[in-house]
């Protein structure tokens, strides 16, 4: 089912009524999650994502704007109604109930004709714990779970009463770097199986981008841009959204555009016919940069990195925003590292400008 | 190695010589006591050891008594006061501005003198020559009739003794349930919501268990304060307890002892044997219980 979402706002009201303004943790979203597809909600900390997420769940109310689970509007429903599947940041299992209870648990609470039998609650129960591969361990308490099985306890929990939408907060935040990634390979393969309209929130950019059909990029309450994560990543909006993605991270220069020429540093490293003369910021992926000794861009070399099939080139310019460049280069790339100096030529598509105030992409 | 054996049992010395000398001797004295045959006081002197003590504390109409008004107090006021209070701090929970204040007023009888609380009730329920008290004249006003709680029939005094012991135990438990029900997750609260959990099912299914432990305890502690329950009935119905037919067995103790017909430990002892075989055995099966029922 796909979830719409119309002038979404959400403002907390302030601690104490005189200091006045209150946090716009919202702010004024519109958005259509497509059915069936993985979507992948980002941000920094702070940003907002779990407000959004439990305005979708119904546990918070928004001040302003709509919500519509396909055509219906949901907006004053109360969460018990709305049937989403939530899986929380820390997977809030009942401690005092096993496994096998906990994913039950959501069925026991049909009522009328939508009532089960503890046959049929058992066999349901079973199907999505083995979707998420723990049907050995019904009979455990969670406490007797590591934490890769916990969140899957949760995801079984959320998933068993086949809800119209799945809403997962930073699920794997508290997985180690190997169970991480298994398990985010896992998550894209049960919302697959299943084709349940997924919406899962991370600040982890690299997560987000593996697994989402779709990415949704917020910063303070708004979304700065949404779509497929090649094409973000391609095709930064803004300053804040080139930043945001990609590791190694965007390499940011204060750069300067005089008579279609783009100076960063003194050289002349681009072309940007078309482009006023004015003050910009430049970003450069690291994929971006290509060690040549015609290159127009001079750095300071300061050391490489062989990491397998890639080596990274470490160096600085004084025009950098960040404390040093990083370059990603094939490992077989010949690099003279007994020189002080190193040069680039840029790829066309992995260079953007920004207005030097406002972030906003102009190139 | 050695040193590092007896370096605890250092630091717990002076715990142990007070603990033995105020708590285990006596213990241990009361035991003897209370198989010591005609123990007088007086001379330190007794006829013979055995049994006879437990016989006769076991005969007595008055310990009979006692006990039977203890064993009411205990099943009544236990399970009343518990889930009185749980439902009053549950709906504490729920309206957050006015948790304060009520916190502060139910907790008054906690901190108010038993003796001075006694007299209110006196007030309350005390039928004299000028008034009926304030309870009779709401009993009238529904058309019943007038009923003598302190001195009138044996129910009614036992309804009186309860009500009081549930309102003085009230405050403390109050106390503890609203902060174990604070102390509970809210992200299990929202997970139950989300899963379209009634408000009913939430509290039995998951504000209930994760409670437990603080429950059980109330219950514990509620039981065996209830059993040693004296005050109380002293001050609603004076000192001789045993003609108002309202003697608790640690009243029964301490007539034994001090009381106009007093002068017998060894009765004394026997009796305070009994109550605690009596509490140790409803400490022993609640455990036994707990272990299923707790969350821990
Ligand atoms: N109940 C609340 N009352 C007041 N302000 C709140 C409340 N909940 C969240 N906020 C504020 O709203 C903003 C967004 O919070 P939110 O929890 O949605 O962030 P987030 O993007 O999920 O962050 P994180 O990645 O750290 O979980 C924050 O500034 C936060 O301080
Ligand atoms: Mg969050």
């Amino acid at each position: 089912m796909k979830v719409v979402l119309q002038n979404l706002t959400k403002i907390f009201p302030p601690r104490n009524k005189k200091s006045g303004g209150g946090v716009v943790a919202v702010n004024n979203f519109n958005f259509e999650f497509p059915d069936g597809k993985l979507i992948g909600l980002l941000g920094p900390s702070g940003c907002g994502k779990s407000t959004a997420l439990n305005l979708i769940s119904g546990l918070l109310k928004p001040t302003e704007g709509n919500i519509f689970f396909g055509e219906k509007d949901v907006t004053n429903l109360p969460a018990e109604n709305r049937g989403v599947g939530l899986v929380f940041q820390n997977y809030a299992l009942y401690p005092h109930l096993t496994v096998k209870q906990n994913i039950t648990f959501p069925l026991e609470n049909f009522k009328g004709k939508d009532r089960l039998t503890r046959e049929q609650m058992d066999k349901k129960a079973y199907e999505a714990a083995k979707l998420v591969q723990i049907e050995n361990l019904m009979d455990r308490k969670p406490h007797e779970l590591s934490g890769g099985q916990q969140q899957r306890v949760a995801i079984a929990r959320a998933l068993v009463k086949m809800p119209c939408v799945l809403l997962l907060d930073e699920p794997l935040s508290n997985l180690d770097a190997r169970l991480r990634l298994q398990t985010r390979e896992e998550l894209k393969r049960i919302q697959q199986e299943t084709g349940i309209t997924t919406v899962f929130v991370t600040h982890d950019q690299e997560e987000a981008m593996s697994i989402s059909d779709m990415i949704v990029v917020m910063k303070d309450g708004v979304i700065n841009q949404t779509g497929k994560p090649q094409e973000v990543y391609d095709n930064p909006k803004n300053l804040f959204v080139a930043k945001f993605l990609g590791t190694p991270p965007i390499s940011v220069f204060d750069g300067q555009v005089t008579g279609g020429k783009l100076i960063v540093n003194g050289d002349e490293i681009l072309d940007v016919p078309g482009t006023e003369d004015r003050q910009v910021k430049v970003g450069i992926r690291p994929e971006g940069f290509v060690p040549c000794v015609t290159g127009k861009m001079k750095c300071t070399l300061s050391g490489i990195e062989v990491m397998g099939r890639d080596m990274s080139v470490i160096s600085r310019n004084p025009a950098c925003e960040n404390p040093v460049i990083r370059a990603i280069v094939p490992a077989d790339t010949r690099i003279d590292t007994s020189s002080a100096e190193i040069k680039f030529d840029i790829k066309p598509g992995k260079i953007f400008l920004f207005d030097h105030e406002t972030g906003e992409r102009i190139y | 190695m050695e040193k590092n054996k007896l370096t605890p049992w250092l630091y717990l010395l002076p715990a142990i010589v007070f603990l033995g000398a105020f708590m285990v001797y006596p213990l241990i004295d009361v035991f003897i006591y209370s198989f010591e045959e005609g123990y007088n006081s007086a001379s330190q002197t007794y006829f013979g050891v055995g049994g006879y003590n437990y016989s006769y504390v076991l005969h007595d109409p008055y310990f009979l008594q006692a006990l039977k008004n203890t064993f009411i107090l205990v099943i009544i006021t236990v399970p009343v006061s518990t889930a009185l209070a749980l439902v009053i701090s549950a709906g504490l929970a729920s309206v957050k501005p006015l948790r304060d204040l009520y916190q502060t007023v139910y907790f008054l009888p906690y901190v108010t003198n038993t003796l001075a609380v006694g007299l209110v009730f006196m007030i309350l329920f005390k039928k004299t020559p000028y008034s009926d008290g304030l309870i009779n004249l709401l009993i009238n006003m529904f058309g019943g009739q007038s009923v003598d709680f302190i001195d009138g029939p044996y129910w009614a005094k036992m309804f009186v003794l309860c009500f009081y012991t549930v309102w003085v135990v009230m405050p403390f438990k109050i106390l503890i349930l609203t902060s174990a029900l604070a102390s509970v997750d809210r992200n299990y609260y929202n997970a139950a919501k989300v899963d379209g959990t009634s408000k009913m099912r939430i509290f039995t299914k998951i504000t209930l268990p994760m409670i437990s432990p603080m429950i059980f305890y109330l219950v514990i502690t509620g039981f065996i304060g209830a059993f040693k329950a004296y005050s109380d009935a002293v001050a609603l119905f004076g000192t001789d307890l045993n003609a108002a037919q309202m003697n608790t067995i640690v009243g029964y103790i301490y007539d034994m002892l001090y009381g106009d017909s007093g002068g017998y430990p060894s009765y004394a002892s026997a009796a305070a044997i009994i109550l605690f075989a009596v509490v140790l055995t409803i400490t022993c099966i609640n455990l036994i219980i707990s272990k299923n029922k707790v969350h821990h």
